[in-house]
C-alpha cells in the first residue's frame, strides 16, 4: 500500500474530488468537474429529471455533442435525415430541446465545434489534468490522456450528474501498465494498447484503474495516448491515465477552453504535482517491452483475441479447456480457423476512424501510407474524421485530397462504422481492417467480421485488398 | 425507482458464453429509443433469430428458443458478463424480457452498477460453482436455485449454499425499493459546501 505522505496520481485526484469520503460500505460522492453528454445515452436520463421536476445542476460544466447516429454522408441534410432515419432524428430533436431547455452548450449538425465526444473534449481544451470526467459512453477513458479521471456511466449515473453534479462511487483498485523501451518502426500507440489487451484479457483490468507509464508511453504524443487510454475499457479498466508532462501541457496551451494567463500559470504549477509520486505503489503491475512489439491485428470477437500481424492464430489445444468453446464460437462467426495466418487474408472495406483513431495525427499516418498510392479494386475505403475541426484541418493540409485521390471516401464526422448506428455498416460476412476499438459479433453491421488495427496497418491493407504488415509496404 | 427485490427462486438460462458483451444483450441499432420500450425483443436478437431480426425465423438451438428454458428468470452465464459499451439499455432489456438475476464468475464494472440499479441483481460465484450449476441445468432444466439478497446467499441445487458479494449500498437500495438519485439529492447541502471551496477552473459555455 502506498504510505501517507506519497501517492499516485489516481490517488491524488480521487481524494480532490470527495464530496463525501464514503464510510461502512458506503459509497463515496465524487464531484465530476466535467459532464459529456450526447443523443444516444442521455434522452432517458432527461425524462428522469423531468419527472422529479430536477434542473441540471451545473450546465457550466456539461456539454453536448452529436456523434453516435449522426450521418457521415455529406449528402444527408436534416430533412433528408428525417425521412431515412425517423428514431435517430428524433433523438437528436430530443438532445436539442433538453440542452435548451437547461442551458447546456450543445454542438448540434453544423456547428463547427461539433465532433465525436471524446475527439472534441481535448481538442477544445475541455478536459484538464486532474479533472474527473464522465459521459454515459464506454470510451470516456480517452480523457485519462491528460492526467483526468475519466470513465463511462450509465444513463442512470447519467441523470445522477446532470441533477447533482456528483457520482456515487466505490473507490477503485490501481494497476500500473509499464511500457519500456522505444517502438520499432511501424508499431504506434494502437499496436500498445491491443498488445496490452491481449496480455491482460478483456476482463484484466476489471474493478481498477489503469496507469500507463514507461518510456514508450512518455514518448507518444497527446493523440497517440489517446488511442491507448480509450482502449482502457477494453481491457476491463473503467478508466486510463497518463500523467500530464510537458507534452500534455504544450497540447493544452491555448485552447479554448483551457485557462489562459495567470490562471493558465495556477494551473501548470497545480498539475505539475500531479504525476504520482515516488515510492507510491499500485495495487497491480505489469511490464511490457515496447521494442518487442510488432503491428497487432485481432483475429476473434473480442479485442483481446489479437496476434502480431506477421503470426498465426492459436491452435485450440493451446487454448484453456473452459475458454476453448467461446474461441471456436468466435474463429466459427469469423469464418478463420486455428493456426491460421491473417496475413494476406481478402478484405471488404477499410475504415479509418472512431473516437480510438479519427484524430489528425491517425489520419496524416494514414495519409502518409496512402499518398500517391491507389485503394485495391473493389474496396471500400472510409475515412472518417473524428470532428468537424480534424475534417477542416485535413482537408487544408492536403490530407483530404491524398485520400479521395487515392479511391477512398471522405466523410462528415462522427462515429461512423465503430458502432454502424447510423448507416455505415458492414454487409453480412464482410470483413474490415477497422482503426476502432470493438469486433464484438455484428459491431459494425450485422454479420460483419471485423480486424482491429492501427491506422498504419489499415492504409497498408487498403492498398493491397488483404490484411497487410505495414512495414511491407513503407520497406 | 427500482423493483424490491428480496428472495427469488425459479430456473436457469445456460448461457456458457464467456465474455458475452452488450452488444450482444442488445444491439446499437436498438439505441434510438428514446426511453426504455421495445428493449425486450432486441435481447440477443443476433443469437435469437436467424437474421438477427425479431420478425424473423428463430435460431431453435438458441438457449431462449428452447421450450425448456421459457420460463427461465435468471441467467447463468459465462465469465466476464456484460463487457463492452455503457449501454444501460442492456439491463432495460434483459429486465424487459423478463430476468430478474445474472449468475457468473465475474461482471464487467458498468455492467454491474446499471444492473443493480435496475432491480437486475449480479450474483458472482466461484468457478466451482459456476460449473456444478451448469452442469446441474444440462442435467434437468427445470433445476431451481433461491437467490437471496438479505442474506446474500445462493441456495444450490445440492442443497447447499453460496455466499456471494453485492455492493451493500446497492443491495440496501433493492432491499427497500429506494433509488441512488434519492440518497444523492440529500447531499445538496455537502455538494454545495464542496463547490463553494472548489471553484471550477472551466466553463464549457465559454467556447
Amino acid at each position: 500500500m502506498t504510505s501517507a505522505s506519497t501517492r499516485t496520481l489516481f490517488e491524488k485526484i480521487w481524494r480532490r474530488h470527495l464530496v463525501t469520503a464514503g464510510e461502512r460500505g458506503l459509497p463515496a460522492t465524487l464531484f465530476v468537474d466535467l459532464h459529456l453528454v450526447h443523443e444516444v445515452t442521455s434522452p432517458q436520463a432527461f425524462t428522469a429529471l423531468a419527472e422529479r421536476g430536477l434542473i441540471v445542476r451545473r450546465p457550466d460544466l456539461t456539454l453536448a455533442t452529436m456523434d453516435h447516429s449522426t450521418p457521415t454522408d455529406p449528402s444527408i441534410d436534416d430533412a433528408k435525415l428525417r425521412v431515412l432515419d425517423p428514431e435517430g432524428s428524433a433523438q437528436l430533436d430530443q438532445l436539442q430541446a433538453n440542452c435548451e431547455r437547461h442551458g447546456i452548450p450543445l454542438y448540434a449538425m453544423g456547428d463547427e465545434r461539433r465532433g465525436i465526444v471524446h475527439v472534441i473534449g481535448p481538442e477544445l481544451g475541455a478536459t484538464q489534468p486532474g479533472m474527473t470526467v464522465v459521459c454515459g459512453d464506454s470510451h470516456t477513458s480517452t480523457h485519462g490522456a491528460v492526467g483526468a479521471l475519466a470513465f463511462g456511466i450509465g444513463t442512470s449515473e447519467v441523470g445522477h450528474v446532470l441533477a447533482t453534479q456528483c457520482l456515487l462511487q466505490h473507490r477503485p483498485n490501481t494497476y500500473e501498465v509499464q511500457v519500456d523501451g522505444s517502438l520499432p518502426e511501424g508499431v504506434v500507440a494502437k499496436d500498445i494498447i491491443l498488445a496490452v489487451i491481449a496480455k491482460l484479457g478483456i476482463g484484466g483490468g476489471t474493478g481498477h484503474v489503469f496507469e500507463y507509464t514507461g518510456e514508450a508511453i512518455r514518448a507518444l504524443d497527446m493523440e497517440g495516448r489517446m488511442t491507448v487510454c480509450n482502449m482502457s475499457i477494453e481491457g476491463g479498466a473503467r478508466a486510463g491515465l497518463i500523467a500530464p508532462d510537458e507534452v500534455t501541457f504544450d497540447y493544452l496551451e491555448g485552447r479554448p477552453m483551457a485557462p489562459s494567463g495567470e490562471a493558465w500559470e495556477a494551473a501548470l504549477e497545480d498539475w505539475r504535482s500531479l504525476p504520482t509520486d515516488e515510492g507510491a505503489t499500485y495495487d497491480r503491475t505489469t511490464t511490457i517491452d515496447g521494442s518487442a512489439l510488432e503491428p497487432m491485428v485481432t483475429y476473434g470477437t473480442n479485442p483481446g483475441m489479437a496476434i502480431p500481424i506477421a503470426g498465426a492464430i492459436p491452435e485450440d489445444r493451446t487454448i484453456e479447456p473452459e475458454k476453448r468453446a467461446s474461441f471456436l464460437k468466435a474463429l466459427e462467426y469469423m469464418a478463420l480457423e486455428p493456426g491460421q495466418q491473417l496475413q494476406g487474408k481478402p478484405i471488404d472495406v477499410v475504415f479509418v476512424g472512431s473516437c480510438t483513431n479519427s484524430r489528425y495525427s491517425d489520419l496524416l499516418a494514414a495519409a502518409n501510407v496512402l499518398r500517391g498510392r491507389k485503394v485495391a479494386d473493389g474496396l471500400r475505403v472510409l475515412v472518417v474524421p473524428g470532428s468537424d475541426a480534424v475534417k477542416r484541418q485535413a482537408e487544408r493540409d492536403g490530407l483530404a485530397q491524398v485520400f479521395v485521390d487515392a479511391g477512398a471516401e471522405w466523410r462528415e464526422a462522427g462515429c461512423s462504422m465503430c458502432l454502424a448506428m447510423n448507416g455505415d455498416q458492414l454487409a453480412p460476412g464482410q470483413y474490415a481492417v477497422s482503426t476502432s476499438n470493438r469486433n464484438f459479433e455484428g459491431r459494425q453491421g450485422a454479420g460483419g467480421r471485423t480486424f482491429l488495427a492501427s491506422p498504419l496497418t489499415a492504409a497498408a491493407s487498403a492498398i493491397t485488398g488483404r490484411v497487410t504488415d505495414v512495414r511491407e509496404v513503407l520497406s | 425507482m427500482s423493483a424490491r427485490f428480496e428472495r427469488f427462486t425459479g430456473t436457469m438460462a445456460p448461457l456458457p458464453i464467456q465474455n458475452v458483451d452488450t452488444d450482444q444483450i442488445i444491439p446499437a441499432s436498438y439505441l434510438k429509443v428514446t426511453d426504455r420500450s421495445g428493449l425486450a425483443s432486441g435481447l440477443f436478437c443476433r443469437w435469437r433469430y436467424r437474421d438477427g431480426d425479431p420478425e424473423g425465423e428463430r435460431n431453435a438451438g438458441f438457449v431462449l428458443n428452447q421450450p425448456q428454458h421459457q420460463n427461465a428468470r435468471i441467467l447463468l452465464a459465462g465469465d466476464n458478463f456484460g463487457c463492452g459499451s455503457s449501454r444501460e439499455h442492456a439491463p432495460w432489456a434483459l429486465v424487459g424480457y423478463g430476468f430478474r438475476a445474472v449468475i457468473s464468475t465475474s461482471f464487467a464494472d458498468i455492467f454491474r452498477s446499471n444492473a443493480l440499479k435496475n432491480g437486475l441483481l449480479v450474483v458472482p460465484v466461484t468457478g466451482e460453482v459456476s460449473a456444478a450449476l451448469f452442469d446441474a441445468v444440462a442435467a434437468d432444466p427445470a433445476t431451481r436455485v433461491t437467490i437471496d439478497l438479505e442474506s446474500r446467499t445462493l441456495s444450490l441445487p445440492d442443497g447447499g449454499e453460496a455466499a456471494f458479494d453485492v455492493d451493500p449500498f446497492a443491495r440496501r437500495c433493492l432491499l427497500d425499493g429506494t433509488d441512488q438519485l434519492g440518497y444523492l439529492l440529500k447531499q445538496a447541502a455537502a455538494i454545495g459546501a464542496f463547490e463553494a471551496e472548489h471553484p471550477s477552473r472551466l466553463d464549457t459555455r465559454s467556447a
